[in-house]
């Protein structure tokens, strides 16, 4: 090993990064939240965030994060399982992730097309006998284009855990008289729960902070915790409060995370969870 | 291997439907002599034409390819840097610390990682724009970097580098003619992947972006607010080539150079 004890300099780049944007960002937000819009200090913020409009909004943000993920994890589960079990499966996987490569807003732009009055999911409406439905601007296309666009990064990581079970496993289960669901329920599920676990991870916390598609989709009508701090920063330029609802979302990933556990390796990170 | 029955067939075929049909009729559209995503006209290349011809737009494609190439160049520099550090590091407790606060950024929201820097530019001064941008983009690419190069360097034997200190290598030497050569297919991975971070950025970007300054996400929001515009479907009929490509290439670059880090993650 080179080095024992001198600090190369080579290393210098990386601890300032470390320094001036891991740890001051998070610091000048904690600081913010305690700050009105004068600049002085104060705890309104805090009292502001438990108010019922805030407190409401939490929990709505919640209440769609959580349907997102687990309308994800119920389409995403049988998807990775059939794919561990195609001929090319690397190829029909990558295949999965290629939409996720495309860039978020275009397949938003997308569904303004879409679920449009004249759109092709109107037209299909009207083909079953029912009037032009108002589905754009609906918390169901929002919903729906959330799931849409986390789908891949749920298969993947269900798939890599799915794919590392020791098919002996499941012929000994089989041999010993299990039937397929048994097999499933007793030995599949419990040895891939980690994947499913980073699956949650990985769309749980993006979920709770979209707000590009709240914004193109949803309208006004759904308010993530992510859409709040964006109009807190960008629109009524009260920094205070958007530092104050950051903290907590980042108190809630922290929270997240520890319930979901450690993350796998290769899990989620080969996709991209932004 | 059992074969797929006819159920699971169906259900992987809608899925795959499910998740291309967007963006095809995305690119359907962009053919579109009509104005809409509805009712197909005549077949065009007007909107192609729009796009080349409009001077702004190209101006924020290059902006974009700019930012993406300077802040890639950057961070995969400084990241494998940081991680040959990280694996010197002796002090087990430290490595951990630094290997944590190295996760902070990839597991943090777009928006507080967009909402801290804003408030970091607006305190140190610097202006909003070009640098603002770029900077935010080296900043959150360099942990993907770190963590793209480690496991390469974990995986290599320290009696290579103890075979080159006792041959009379300086510690230079080892740098660029051991280590470096070892980790390359990690170096790749991860630039590849601050390059698509970087291009694929719009969080972040939109809240440190001052007036004066766009990529094509911000753009393409902008755009999207104000409504239907088939410019935006030539525009990501484009785009979605360029990604294809991309993809595709850095996938086949990886089967032949055998690593397999970027795609499936580790097989085993």
């Amino acid at each position: 090993m080179i080095n024992r004890s001198s600090r190369p300099w080579y290393l210098a780049p990386y601890y300032i990064w470390i320094v001036l944007f891991v740890i001051a960002p998070i610091a000048l937000v904690v600081y913010f939240s305690f700050l009105d819009l004068a600049g002085d200090f104060t705890l309104e913020n805090y009292a502001n965030f438990f108010s019922s409009t805030y407190f409401r909004m939490t929990l709505s943000s919640f209440w769609y994060a959580f349907l997102i993920t687990f309308i994800s994890v119920l389409i995403a589960y049988p998807t990775a399982y059939w794919l561990t079990k195609t001929k090319h499966k690397q190829l029909w996987l990558l295949l999965i992730i290629i939409p996720s490569w495309i860039n978020l807003l275009l397949k938003a732009y997308a569904f303004i097309g879409i679920f449009g009055l004249y759109g092709p999911a109107n037209q299909l409406i009207q083909f079953f006998g029912a009037g032009p439905l108002q589905i754009l601007f609906t918390d169901f296309s929002f919903v729906f284009v959330a799931v849409y666009i986390f789908i891949p990064f749920m298969v993947l990581p269900i798939f890599n855990s799915l794919d590392k079970i020791n098919p002996a496993l499941i012929d000994a289960s089989r041999d010993l008289g299990a039937s397929q669901w048994t097999t499933f329920r007793r030995v599949i599920f419990p040895l891939a729960i980690n994947g499913v676990k980073s699956g949650v991870q990985a769309v749980f916390i993006p979920a709770l902070s979209l707000f590009v598609i709240t914004r193109l989709i949803a309208g006004n009508k759904v308010i993530t915790l992510g859409t709040a701090i964006e109009q807190q920063f960008l629109v009524t330029q009260n920094w205070g409060m958007g530092s104050t609802i950051a903290v907590f979302l980042i108190l809630f990933m922290i929270i997240i995370m520890l319930l979901t556990g450690p993350k796998e390796k290769g899990g989620a990170l080969n996709g991209k969870t932004k | 291997m059992a074969k797929l029955s006819k159920p699971a067939k169906i259900y992987l075929a809608l899925v795959f439907f499910v998740l291309y049909a967007p963006i095809f009729y995305l690119i359907f559209y962009s053919f579109n002599s009509g104005g809409t995503m509805s009712g197909f006209e005549d077949f065009t290349w007007e909107h192609y034409a729009a796009v080349f011809n409009d001077t702004r737009l190209l101006i924020i494609v290059l902006n974009t390819v700019i930012v993406a190439l300077l802040s890639a160049l950057i961070s995969t520099a400084i990241g494998v840097l940081g991680a040959i550090g990280i694996i010197f590091l002796r002090n087990r407790k430290m490595r951990n610390a630094v290997l944590s606060l190295n996760t902070v950024l990839i597991v943090s929201p777009d928006v507080i990682i967009g909402a801290s820097f804003l408030i970091l530019f607006t305190m140190v001064g610097v202006k909003l724009g070009f640098a603002s941008v770029l900077v935010s983009h080296i900043a959150f690419s360099i942990p993907i970097v770190v963590i793209m190069v480690l496991p390469k360097l974990q995986e290599m034997s320290s009696s290579l580098i103890d075979a080159a200190t006792d041959l009379g290598a300086s510690q230079r030497d080892i740098l660029t003619r051991v280590i470096i050569p070892y980790i390359k297919p990690g170096i790749f991975a991860g630039f590849f992947l601050a390059l698509t971070y970087s291009l694929d950025d719009f969080a972040v970007t939109f809240f440190v972006t001052g007036n004066g300054f766009a990529t094509l996400s911000v753009e393409i929001y902008s755009m999207a607010r104000a409504g239907i515009t088939l410019t935006i479907n030539a525009l990501s009929a484009l785009i979605f080539v360029v990604t294809l490509g991309l993809v595709l290439g850095y996938y086949f670059f990886n089967q032949r150079s055998g690593a397999n880090a970027g795609t499936g993650g580790t097989r085993p």
